[in-house]
């Protein structure tokens, strides 16, 4: 076995650490050390986007990640989108716009679409397709999900940044 | 699944990378985005006892002209290619390339060094390198090498790059007014390979006479192919659409595609016609003539 390594992560916004293989996947550092199980293992072969979190601001697929690669960083998993006991507005968005069925591709569609909306406040659809392609769903026909991010970009611009997550 | 277990090494600088390199020879491999590399070693098809992560590794994230060449960094990710407000502007070909790779987070950690490294035939990056004429410097224990894209693909997941070599610089030379590019790829779903892909670049002089033509085929041989017949075919001459059919049907006779699940191996000829129809079109309409 190789020799174990010390990782530290801030996972949305608290500071986790642990002595790890090398091996070990980021995603089961995140759903083992602190047990954040939001965090979905999908195909475990980089397509479907289930484990996407957010990394330094920007998304990745945690399947396909070592967690020591991202000792020292700071990382968002859908856990830290609600906030003061507050849906976050897409989570508000999911939820009215009927945007899942099963659930299993909605922890890594947030995370996604909280990038795309961290970037771009007001997405056109053909946008919004474009920043969820590496996240499938095989419930929804994606029609509901668009109307979900739709919904939280339109949620967001009215009620400003008050309701956004201070982190990450 | 899990990978197989391995050493982690994290270099602070390339010396040291290439230290590890020499110490572990070919126990060895390099962590760069890790796309290709990470799920190879899920499958077993890669089993490198020591990885060396190169990716805190500072300087070589950039983007820039100089002295005659595009430079793009070695840890330049695919993200930084597609966010770049000089690709959009002189590279629309580097842009088409860059933003049908993947998916968006595959394109937050994959580099554009790393896809010309794997060798493998299936990367969009290789044919377009090929189409620009591009050099791809490797620095290793004696110093730097540039070498030419022309000759660094031998045979599948097999560069000229050395084991105690790392990819430190794409050179890609600055082109001329007149000049125009485009990549084109079928693939069957986002995030797929190419059943095929076209890049095309041309320099355009007065009357429409084409004066340099680079053309890059991906995944359809063991390497990436560049079409020379199909691109000696438009040199000197005008480029219309009897010049640009002849050259489509040269670049599809030097394919050398297999039957797959992507399709067999007569339509992917027939694709590589079409999309370098289209490329060169595309090309020819971008370098404004």
């Amino acid at each position: 076995m190789a020799k174990k390594q010390l990782v530290q992560i801030k996972v949305n916004g608290r500071n986790r650490e642990a002595m790890v293989e090398p091996r070990l996947l980021l995603v089961h550092f995140i759903r083992g050390i602190p047990g954040l199980t939001g965090t979905h293992v999908g195909c475990d072969t980089t397509h479907c986007g289930a484990c996407t979190v957010l990394l330094d601001g920007k998304t990745v697929k945690s399947c396909t990640m070592f967690a020591v690669q991202a000792d020292g960083c700071e990382l968002l998993t859908v856990e830290g989108l609600m906030q003061n006991g507050k849906l976050h507005p897409l989570q508000e968005g999911f939820k009215e716009e009927h945007g899942l069925q099963c659930g299993f591709c909605t922890p890594g569609m947030l995370i996604s679409s909280y990038a795309l909306l961290s970037k771009n406040e007001n997405p056109s659809e053909e946008e919004i397709r474009w920043g969820i392609s590496g996240n499938l769903c095989r419930c929804t026909g994606y029609q509901n999900i668009v109307k979900a991010v739709q919904y939280a970009a339109g949620k967001m611009e009215q009620g400003g940044k008050d309701d956004l997550p201070n982190i990450a | 699944m899990i990978p197989p277990a391995f050493e982690y090494l994290r270099p602070q600088t390339i010396p040291e990378a290439i230290a590890f390199l020499q110490q572990y020879g070919d126990e060895a491999k390099i962590l760069s985005g890790g796309q290709s590399l990470i799920p190879m070693m899920k499958f077993r098809l890669a089993r490198p006892g020591y990885l060396i992560d190169i990716n805190r590794i500072p300087g070589l994230s950039y983007i820039k002209e100089e002295d005659g060449y595009l430079k793009i960094g070695g840890l330049t990710r695919e993200a930084d290619l597609e966010n770049s407000s000089l690709i959009h502007s002189k590279y629309p070909i580097i842009l088409d390339t860059a933003r049908v790779i993947a998916d968006p987070q595959v394109r937050n950690m994959a580099t554009l060094a790393g896809n010309l490294a794997h060798g493998d035939p299936a990367n969009d990056h290789p044919a377009t390198m090929l189409a620009l004429g591009a050099r791809v410097v490797a620095v290793g224990p004696q110093g730097e090498r540039v070498l030419p894209i022309e000759s660094f693909f031998v045979t599948l997941f097999t560069t000229e790059l050395q084991h105690d070599e790392i990819v430190s610089e794409i050179r890609i030379p600055v082109p001329p007014p007149g000049s125009g590019g485009a990549y084109l790829k079928l693939e069957r779903k986002v995030g797929d390979f190419a059943t095929a892909g076209v890049a095309a670049q041309v320099i355009v002089g007065s009357g429409g006479i084409c004066q340099q033509v680079g053309i890059g085929l991906t995944n359809v041989g063991a390497t990436p192919i560049k079409a020379r017949k199909a691109e000696e075919s438009l040199c000197g001459k005008k480029l219309d659409e009897t010049t640009i059919a002849q050259a489509a049907q040269l670049a599809a006779d030097e394919a050398e595609p297999s039957s797959d699940l992507r399709g067999p191996a007569e339509y992917k000829r027939g694709l590589v016609k079409e999309l370098t129809l289209r490329a060169l079109a595309r090309a020819y309409e971008r370098a404004g003539k």
